[in-house]
């Protein structure tokens, strides 16, 4: 209900993210008053049932944390018991785990690009109507998708909630004859991931330019499976301080945590990654960015579509470039011994920098465990967005205002199931 | 044109996921059935009611309770979608401990979580007419099961083990040959044996079969060197109901409750 003075946007059930969330804003005379985004995903538990299994088990349970990014949560898991337990990876044995994780960015970036993202740059409901008058462009996202979710199966066993990645390595590692198809499939992706870019720089972007603090991790290579953690505007930090830093905090007038920065909202995944590694990546990557037109950096969340397109450029030729130079590993793992301590690690989700933290007993069970996804770290940025979309386009009448509050949330590509641990965010401001 | 419908309940989205990982046949599904409400792939809503009803995970709120009900009573045909919405998901952990405590872990105001003590299947609520099991469900099943129903016959869910698919498939059994732990022998079947594929026994995503020999399997995990505390935990995963339910029939004289 709308007067002159008061409106109110409410979305009951966002529509093309995952999870379950719903929108609430409140507006007085222009100026926004609550800007609720209500995450009504159940709850799971899971950093409650991981205490007392085995320190072996985090890769497969945490991986149902998320259908769309398991191989995320299981590289961060992955990587903190690893570094509890004192192990390093072999060298071939990291560019496998890097090769799969190249599969997991394809397939969720094209997922969010051509289904969840592009409907709303061209006004429709899904990409089923998205493909009526597109289905050239639909069908190449498909076909890049696709060639995401083979790399996963060849390198993990399955797309969703791989078998085939273990401590220290994987159970089975593949010869350089059983990639060598892949490497002809990859080869069109390229052509098409190119493609990709070139369609959605066309798009009209709204104009919007947030100065959120950016946190992503950085590598020598455009960091995906590991990193060191980077900033925009302080200074680093080690990862065994990130929850020192990254802290679920609670909001005045809010019944739930959400994740900041030293105190501060920040952002983290495509945009924050592309702006703090843009040097980082391929030549053609870049120059792809450039006839994208985008500059160094990238502020505009709109855009993050674009940077999505140019990172699957990415990953498409570092999945060709591991190819090539792939070696088999000596040996499928390295052996991972308990040993009592903690261990943190990270990794680049599709959707920005993953945490998790381990505490291991003498026992070799999970004493404690702490998951910070990224979607929870995100959530005061897209509320911020939100606050000043409502003011920017308060001109549009309520429907087109709501598409509008809707497509913010959408930039994000927001991973509600992973990030329940918010459940209502009220943010009011007089 | 028929109408298809796709709901989700406590879950990773990862069973969803698989309709719109079928690269290939999405197109040609989408000219044969009405996709009427999807929240993840489709802001287009179309009122009930639905011919077919996909359901993907676990009953865990009040507010669920009755949404699954509502959702019976909109659907023609209601298929459960993997393991949270057959076995109430790796979730129903919870149903073995104290929920309270659980939220007061994860949450610093566990007051404010609607939840319930229990996460359930579907078929714990209404009735279901067909299952596909698996954490996540196989794209190859769904696929059949979707066209089976398009043209009226009954879909292809082959109620044999794990252990049955591998050896029609000729891997090498990593038991016989190499001692690992394996619950293929009492594992549903469906996956096409992944796990042994790679060299890594079944650990049972697909939860058990309908009579699976539990008294069996056990002995022979525990000689390929897995302690009582692994037992109990190799089957406290995704379908931890069903497979603590398989274990009560098999042996009720006590036995440890899962962790």
């Amino acid at each position: 209900m709308s007067s002159a003075r008061s409106r109110t946007i409410r979305v009951g059930a966002l529509t093309r993210v995952e999870g379950e969330g719903a929108l609430h804003v409140e507006m007085r005379d222009g100026v926004p008053e609550v800007v609720e985004l209500n995450i009504y995903e159940p709850p799971r538990f899971f950093e409650a049932f991981l205490r007392g299994r085995a320190y072996t088990e985090p890769p497969d349970i945490t991986a149902r944390i998320c259908g769309i990014c398991p191989v995320a949560y299981q590289v961060s898991a992955c990587n903190a018991i690893e570094q509890a337990c004192g192990v390093t990876l072999d060298p071939e044995l990291i560019a496998l785990r890097r090769l799969l994780y190249c599969g997991e960015w394809i397939h969720s970036h094209a997922l969010h690009i051509y289904m969840l993202h592009a409907p709303d740059f061209l006004g429709a409901p899904d990409v089923i109507a998205v493909a009526r008058d597109h289905r050239e462009a639909v069908e190449r996202g498909l076909s890049l998708k696709k060639a995401g979710n083979r790399l996963m199966e060849l390198i993990g066993g399955r797309s969703i909630h791989p078998v085939n990645v273990r401590l220290g390595g994987f159970y089975s590692v593949p010869t350089r004859a059983d990639l060598a198809p892949m490497a002809e499939q990859l080869r069109r992706a390229l052509d098409d991931a190119l493609a990709c870019v070139e369609w959605v720089a066309a798009f009209d972007f709204p104009d919007l330019t947030v100065d959120h603090e950016l946190l992503a991790l950085r590598a020598e290579r455009y960091a995906i499976e590991d990193g060191a953690i980077a900033r925009s505007d302080g200074p680093a930090f080690g990862i065994a301080e990130f929850s020192d830093h990254v802290r679920e905090t609670h909001v005045p007038h809010s019944t739930a945590l959400h994740a900041t920065l030293d105190g501060r909202r920040h952002l983290t995944g495509p945009l924050a990654r592309y702006t703090l590694n843009h040097d980082t990546l391929s030549p053609l990557a870049r120059e792809a960015a450039t006839a994208a037109g985008l500059g160094s950096e990238c502020r505009n969340p709109f855009r993050s579509i674009v940077v999505r397109a140019v990172e699957v450029v990415y990953a498409v030729q570092e999945a060709l470039r591991i190819i090539e130079n792939y070696q088999r590993p000596a040996r499928p793992y390295v052996p991972v011994e308990a040993r009592p301590g903690i261990g943190h690690g990270v990794s680049e989700a599709p959707r920005g920098l993953l945490y998790h933290r381990y505490e291991i007993d003498e026992a070799g069970l999970i004493k404690a465990a702490v998951i910070v996804p990224p979607t929870s770290q995100n959530q005061a940025a897209i509320e911020d967005d939100l606050a000043r979309v409502v003011v920017a386009d308060g001109g549009l009448d309520d429907a087109a205002l709501t598409a509008m509050c809707e497509r913010t949330i959408r930039n994000y590509d927001p991973c509600i199931s992973c990030a329940t641990h918010f459940l209502t965010l009220r943010v009011t401001r007089r | 044109m028929p109408t298809l419908a796709v709901w989700k309940f406590a879950s990773c989205d990862g069973c969803q996921l698989t309709l719109l990982d079928c690269e290939d046949e999405l197109l040609t599904l989408a000219e044969q059935v009405q996709i009427a409400a999807f929240a993840e792939a489709s802001s287009a809503v179309v009122a009930g009611p639905y011919d077919v009803s996909l359901v993907e995970g676990s009953i865990t709120t009040p507010v669920d309770e009755r949404r699954i009900k509502e959702i019976r009573a909109q659907s023609g045909v209601l298929v459960a979608i993997g393991a949270c919405a057959t076995a109430g998901g790796i979730q129903a952990l919870r149903n073995f401990a104290d929920v309270t405590e659980f939220a007061s872990v994860v949450y610093a105001r566990p007051d404010y979580i609607h939840t319930l003590a229990t996460s359930t299947a579907a078929s714990d609520h209404v009735t279901v007419d067909y299952e596909l099991r698996g954490c996540p469900i196989d794209r190859g099943q769904l696929l059949d099961t979707l066209a089976a129903l398009l043209v009226g016959r009954k879909p292809k869910l082959p109620a044999a083990t794990v252990c049955t698919e591998c050896k029609r498939s000729g891997v090498t059994c990593v038991t016989v040959a190499e001692g690992i732990p394996c619950l293929g022998p009492v594992t549903h079947a469906g996956c096409g044996a992944l796990c042994p594929r790679h060299h890594r026994g079944c650990y049972g995503c697909f939860g058990p079969m309908a009579t699976p020999n539990m008294g069996a399997v056990i002995p022979l995990l525990h000689r390929d060197g897995m302690s009582g505390d692994d037992v109990d935990r190799v089957f406290s995963t995704f379908n931890v109901t069903q497979f603590d339910a398989a274990r009560e029939a098999a042996q009720s004289d006590g036995r440890p409750k899962p962790p």
